[in-house]
């Protein structure tokens, strides 16, 4: 016969579920809106500078001046609006939307190297809106409802600009990261507090 | 000696219980039981950190049978713990669960109660 466990155990493991059910439960609300409408207003620069380089190489360069930026502004907004809301990143929901919105990235990154070697410039537009796209739908799995939304429309313009004339692709990124992170930007900070 | 300091922490965790009990109303004996089985307190939690959730998300989530959650929604239902709102998403039927003012409650004081034992016990 087992002996009974003893009180304190029990309550430990009844809190410990009960943490672990809403961590589970939860939602990550930490998606910072103000942030990316600054994004957005850095993408919108980003693009008419761009447009206005003469090789291939600086219009890459310009817009990779932008993701740091943007990486920047993104990251250090995310983790004060987290703080603000008390939503950690590095555990629950907020980790499961980080290791969810990564591949993508990592593939973006690995394509972006590959496309500009064998010199298909043409082809990066379409496939940065779309894997970005790609992490919005599936990191916001773990968020608020309008975050994969946001994702869908990413996709959406990624898929134009693979599929229409080359000399959409600048606008049409201007229209993606500037404009969509502005709409949603504001969206998300009216409805989730910032 | 011995036995007199079982006595002691046995009359301290009732002191903590009782106080609870005091602070939490009339029902809470009642609700103490309702909210202590693990797929209603696993309902009750998921709840808490939510606006609201279907029975499909409640059943992913819990990992349980429809049966068996159907039975206990109903339980915390009739003690108006939770709402149920049910309609229709095109053709497919769809069931809503939301949290009330007293599931709030009644979790904030399971929340007590257990914190209480684990602080009286750990006293001891």
């Amino acid at each position: 016969m087992t002996a009974p466990r003893p009180l304190h155990d029990r309550a430990l493991d009844n809190l410990r579920y009960i943490r672990q059910t809403m961590e589970r439960a939860g939602s990550f609300t930490a998606v910072p809106g103000w942030g990316q409408v600054a994004v957005g207003a850095t993408a919108l620069v980003a693009a008419l500078l761009a447009a206005r380089q003469p090789t291939p190489e600086l219009w890459l360069a310009t817009w990779l001046g932008e993701a740091v930026v943007a990486l920047g502004i993104g990251g250090a907004t995310m983790v004060r609006k987290a703080f603000a809301v008390n939503d950690p990143l590095l555990s629950g929901p907020g980790r499961r939307a980080g290791l969810s919105f990564l591949p993508p990235m990592v593939v973006g990154g690995l394509l972006t190297v590959a496309l500009s070697r064998v010199g298909l410039w043409q082809a990066l537009p379409g496939t940065w809106l779309l894997l970005y796209g790609t992490g919005f739908v599936t990191g916001g799995a773990f968020s608020v409802r309008i975050v994969p939304v946001m994702g869908v429309c990413f996709m959406t313009f990624g898929a134009a600009a693979l599929l229409g004339p080359a000399a959409w692709g600048n606008w049409l990124m201007a229209a993606g990261f500037g404009g969509l992170h502005m709409v949603f930007g504001t969206i998300i900070a009216r409805r989730y507090g910032g | 000696m011995a036995r007199q300091g079982v006595a002691r922490k046995t009359e301290a965790v009732e002191r903590d219980v009782a106080r609870a009990r005091a602070s939490a109303g009339p029902r809470t004996a009642e609700l103490d039981r309702l909210i202590h089985e693990r797929v209603r307190l696993g309902i009750v939690s998921a709840l808490a950190v939510n606006d609201s959730l279907s029975f499909n998300e409640l059943k992913a989530l819990l990992k349980t049978t429809d049966g068996n959650l159907s039975v206990h929604a109903r339980k915390l239902e009739e003690a108006s713990y939770v709402t149920c709102t049910k309609s229709f998403a095109g053709r497919i039927p769809k069931t809503e669960y939301r949290l009330t003012g007293a599931g709030r409650r009644a979790l904030e004081h399971y929340l007590d109660h257990m914190e209480a034992l684990i602080r009286v016990t750990r006293q001891g």
